[in-house]
């Protein structure tokens, strides 16, 4: 049996700050705008250009963000905006190299955390999907943790045929990295597995695979 | 037809009386079967044959929702009310025969939470005691908070303090004992859901304070049937069914749309469901609002009517029915 090719992943970063989603299916996540909450403690998670979202938040409430434990995980923006949150003083500003570097701490904060705590998330769709199955799985409702789009457009998608999770994909189609399916990006989401659903584009007819288009391009 | 109208035949198969004012009545299948199962939190609708006039009231069902032997509630008797109430406590004997609705559920648990929190102010206890039933079952964790006037009015106390001693709390108001609400909610696990039946008040007391402490308005429920009150006779025109009906002084706009034999949709009866909302095609008066369904902007616009609580006063009202 052939294989195809090792998978090239296909992640060129493009920013964009403030990107209006077009209105799509309803499975599709919806993302609004961080707003200051009544709440006895506050958890705030961002990857990237999602710290913009968080500075707006503590320049319009800074008694709120005094008393914020934030998990920050900078990506491609390196020390860009570090320097202006830690200025910001939150109660807790913790930088970690990788969402999954993270995730013991988050699990952790959540764990302790009693009713009343607010979750604010912002960033990219993967970290703002992944930081809410934690914040459910931990009791809270989805309709009551709010987030914000910011940065890159890629998406976290799952190949329906392998299971297998693609991070940072930009393209449609784009090539499973677990078992080399050229995939479909849908907009069917899991809130479960935070992940959209990605399926074969070329099984009725295998081999005819359009050529890929960048994201919402 | 409307949901949860499916009605069973039953046979009053035992009264007790609780205390002063809340006596208990037991209901079996008339045909021997068994009832359905339920979940803690329903109500069923009890008609009532008072002389010409039909009432339907809601009532909680207490008993264990596993029991299809049986269901029973509590009635609470109100001096002061339109009369079902008296109606159960003076007329209604052991041995008659009556009619239920099937158990409709707009108060029931949400099995996710890691903890439910109960809040019961005198008589809205009793979706609790089914609910506590049926987690019992199934080990769930609750911690009941339970307020009455007296301790002669403590319908259930005992039982509950004997059954579940480390997870029921009583409070006296005669002896100045009051829920400490902040610091209850406060430091409540994540993944705690609060439940509240009681006294108008007190639901709004705790809607408020959870809100204000940053509790997400989905673990907050709560349960308040409004009995529908008396209020000036008026007249209606149902322009579907060509119908020009009175309602009168003691009875609800939807019992009189019952009575004018127009099948109106319903379920709880008591302004929370949304089940009953009424166009309202033309209007020249005022509406008495009392249910707690509508939105302000529905109310402002003078669009929309609640027949089951709500009443209108004034020269003409036509509803889409």
């Amino acid at each position: 049996m052939s294989r195809r090719a090792p998978p090239k992943i296909l992640t060129r970063n493009i920013y964009m700050s403030d990107f209006k989603f077009p209105p799509s299916i309803k499975s599709r996540p919806v993302y609004g705008v961080l707003e200051p909450r009544p709440g006895k403690s506050h958890l705030m998670i961002a990857d990237a250009e999602g710290a913009e979202a968080l500075l707006r938040l503590a320049s319009e409430n800074p008694e709120i963000f005094s008393g914020a434990h934030i998990i920050y995980i900078p990506k491609d923006t390196g020390e860009t905006f570090v320097e202006r949150l830690r200025a910001a003083a939150p109660a807790i500003l913790h930088v970690s190299p990788s969402y999954a570097a993270c995730l013991p701490r988050l699990r952790r904060v959540l764990s302790d955390a009693h009713m009343g705590l607010q979750v604010y998330l912002a960033g990219t769709e993967g970290l703002m999907g992944q930081a809410m199955v934690e914040a459910t799985n931990a009791g809270i409702p989805h309709s009551a943790i709010q987030t914000e789009h910011r940065g890159s457009v890629a998406r976290r998608m799952q190949c329906v045929h392998c299971k297998g999770i693609t991070e940072d994909v930009m393209t449609d189609p784009f090539v499973c990295s677990h078992c080399g399916l050229t995939l479909f990006v849908r907009d069917h989401y899991s809130r479960r597995l935070a992940a959209f659903q990605g399926v074969c584009i070329d099984a009725e007819e295998p081999g005819n695979i359009p050529a890929p288009v960048e994201l919402y391009k | 037809m409307s949901a949860g109208t499916e009605k069973i035949d039953v046979i009053v198969s035992d009264i007790v009386k609780v205390n002063d004012l809340v006596t208990r009545f037991e209901f079996r299948r008339s045909d021997g079967g068994l009832l359905p199962t339920f979940s803690g939190g329903a109500h069923t609708v009890v008609e009532m044959k008072d002389g010409d006039i039909t009432r339907l009231n809601p009532y909680s069902l207490m008993s264990d929702p596993m029991d299809q032997t049986a269901y029973t509630i509590s009635v609470r008797r109100d001096d002061a009310g339109r009369g079902g109430s008296l109606f159960m406590h003076q007329q209604v004997k052991k041995g008659d025969r009556m009619v239920i609705s099937y158990p409709v559920n707009l108060f029931s648990l949400d099995l996710r939470a890691r903890k439910h929190l109960m809040l019961a102010g005198g008589i809205g206890i009793t979706p609790f005691l089914a609910q506590i039933k049926q987690l019992s079952r199934s080990n769930g964790h609750f911690e009941l908070h339970y307020a009455c006037r007296t301790a002669a009015l403590g319908s259930y106390v005992d039982e509950l303090t004997s059954g579940h001693p480390n997870a029921v709390h009583i409070y006296y108001d005669d002896r100045q004992q009051v829920i400490d609400l902040e610091r209850l909610l406060d430091g409540q696990p994540l993944g705690t859901h609060v439940y509240v039946c009681g006294p108008k008040g007190m639901i709004e007391w705790v809607r408020k304070t959870a809100a204000d402490m940053g509790w997400p308005r989905e673990a907050v429920h709560y349960e308040e049937f409004l009995a529908p009150q008396s209020g000036k006779p008026f007249e209606v025109y149902l322009k579907r069914s060509g119908k020009r009906i009175k309602v009168g002084e003691h009875e609800s706009l939807l019992e009189a749309i019952e009575r004018a034999g127009v099948d109106a949709p319903y379920l709880c009866r008591g302004g929370a469901c949304g089940q009953c909302e009424t166009d309202v095609l033309e209007h020249d008066g005022e509406f008495v609002h009392r249910d707690h369904w509508l939105e302000d902007a529905d109310r402002a616009s003078g669009c929309k009517i609640m027949p089951c609580v709500s009443r209108f006063e004034g020269r003409t009202l036509v509803l889409d029915r």
